[in-house]
């Protein structure tokens, strides 16, 4: 299991994929927005999207949970 | 002269607008959204009004809130500084109509040199030279390979209503042409609304030189020398200095005659940037875009000419003539920028926060354009800037010299920050000898 969480304080501009979905390392999960630049959020592995704790226009803090890969 | 300017902008340049307007014994108006209610250049206006919520399409980019703004204080004129309502045709044309002041360029001009295929057509048949590239939007996949093999590979492809360094790729081969202009088609369709995308000739080793054109009351086009911006990361400036170690005085005659037939091509009045691209191996030069608005690196060239931009920008605005002899306005030493961001210095990503220390150098040729001071927050719904460091000096020796002094003795604790990149530039022989290029930091990171 691995959690990817945010590195910084920033908008949720784009969610990509959805619970559930098998993804594969290096795919963009989510695309956060902060001081006018689009951070993409990436897998870091292979696996399925377990949970996904985040919607478009969110806000997260830095070190926030978005995504668990399973 | 009227008496009341409204700053239709944030941070730092609101800041520095509003200074000169007071100096000028001139009243300011700041707008803000809630989220800047705690900055600086809220609090130094002799008025602000809140315009809305954090996002700048609701406050900042919200023309019917920044008008009713400027109806309620009873504004005469409006300064947009740079980026938000800067460069919209529709907003100048709009603080027109309501029957104040504009402080920029003519909404015609604006529109004309706003699109960017459109411009370089424009200023090609001003004399000015240009890239070989696409004369109109290509329209599709076929017709851009069609395109690549008049103009050759590498090429740029690039979003027509692009800028700040978003919607460009390059493209070395037929394949790879392929991808990008499709990456880049949608990218411009969904970003700024308008899919149209050209091609350019893409030149590897180039460096980002520009001239400070001012069009006077008078109705002449004067400039006011170069400004170097080759150190850039993401197709974005970070450093920028005045005169450009590349530029001799030829070079320099050529491209003030360029720059000059491009604002007289729009009938230019009022600050605007004429940005090119120079081949420092052959001291070719092309027309890249031009910035109808003040730039945010214009104090390089303040600090090497002695003048406030900013005062003339009003002073044209309102019909009068500018501060300074036109004809002879001498050049003196050597001035550096650096943009304080609030982002690391290796990855610069963005890293938004309080911030809990903000001691600001201080010295003989040391000016700090600062938008925050301690206690305030830099939140992540603007760009990074945080403040412009600028020093001068008698040479571009001095001014190393003084820029590494400024870097060291500034402290910003809180946000990420990329002064710690500037200390690494300042040491790096590529930029100590001035023969560097739009690659430095790319290759400083690779």
């Amino acid at each position: 299991m691995a959690e990817i969480r945010a590195e910084m304080v920033a908008n949720v501009w784009k969610v990509v994929v959805t619970e559930g979905a098998s993804v594969s390392d290096g795919d963009t999960l989510v695309i956060l927005e902060s001081m006018k630049m689009e951070i993409p959020v990436l897998a870091e592995s292979d696996g399925t999207v377990s949970s996904l704790h985040v919607s478009e226009g969110d806000v997260v803090q830095e070190g926030d949970v978005i995504a668990v890969i399973e | 002269m009227f008496e009341t300017v409204l700053v239709a902008n944030r941070g730092e340049i609101a800041r520095r607008v509003i200074r000169s307007v007071q100096r000028l014994g001139l009243r300011a108006v700041a707008v803000h959204s809630d989220a800047d209610a705690g900055l600086p250049f809220v609090r130094e206006a002799d008025e602000s009004v809140p315009i809305g919520p954090a996002a700048p399409a609701q406050s900042y980019r919200n023309v019917e809130a920044v008008l009713e703004a400027a109806r309620q204080t009873g504004a005469e004129a409006v300064h947009p500084g740079y980026g938000f309502l800067a460069e919209d045709p529709r907003f100048a044309a709009a603080v027109q109509d309501a029957g104040m002041v504009w402080v920029g360029p003519s909404p015609d001009a604006i529109e004309q040199m706003g699109d960017k295929i459109r411009a370089r057509n424009l200023v090609a048949a001003a004399g000015v030279p240009v890239s070989r590239g696409t004369e109109s939007p290509v329209a599709d996949v076929e017709a851009a390979l069609e395109a690549a093999g008049v103009i050759g590979y590498p090429l740029m492809v690039k979003a027509s209503a692009g800028g700040g360094g978003m919607g460009m790729a390059v493209a070395a081969d037929d394949a790879a042409l392929r991808v990008e202009f499709e990456r880049v088609q949608g990218f411009a369709g969904r970003t700024f609304g308008d899919p149209a995308v050209l091609l350019e000739r893409f030149f590897p080793r180039v460096r980002h030189v520009e001239v400070q054109i001012l069009g006077l009351a008078d109705g002449r086009v004067v400039a006011l020398g170069e400004r170097d911006c080759s150190v850039q990361r993401r197709n974005q400036k970070l450093v920028e200095e005045s005169p450009s170690p590349a530029v001799g005085p030829e070079l320099r005659r050529q491209m003030v005659e360029a720059a000059v037939r491009a604002g007289e091509a729009v009938g230019y009045r009022n600050a605007g940037t004429v940005e090119c691209l120079l081949d420092p191996a052959t001291g070719e030069f092309v027309f890249l875009e031009m910035n109808t608005r003040l730039q945010v690196e214009h104090p390089v060239t303040e600090m090497v000419l002695g003048i406030d931009l900013v005062e003339q920008q009003l002073r044209i605005a309102a019909g009068s003539p500018v501060t300074f002899d036109p004809d002879a306005l001498p050049a003196t030493g050597h001035a550096i920028e650096m943009r304080v961001n609030a982002e690391d210095p290796k990855r610069f990503f963005p890293g938004p926060g309080v911030i809990t220390v903000w001691d600001e150098p201080h010295g003989e040729g040391v000016r700090v354009d600062a938008g925050y001071v301690a206690g305030n927050t830099v939140t992540p719904h603007y760009d990074s800037l945080m403040a412009k460091l600028v020093v001068h000096g008698a040479d571009r020796g001095q001014a190393l010299e003084r820029a590494g002094a400024a870097v060291a003795a500034f402290r910003v604790e809180g946000p990420r920050c990329n002064l710690p990149f500037f200390a690494e530039l300042l040491e790096h022989p590529e930029f100590v000898s001035g023969d560097y290029d739009t690659g430095l930091v790319a290759r400083m990171r690779s």
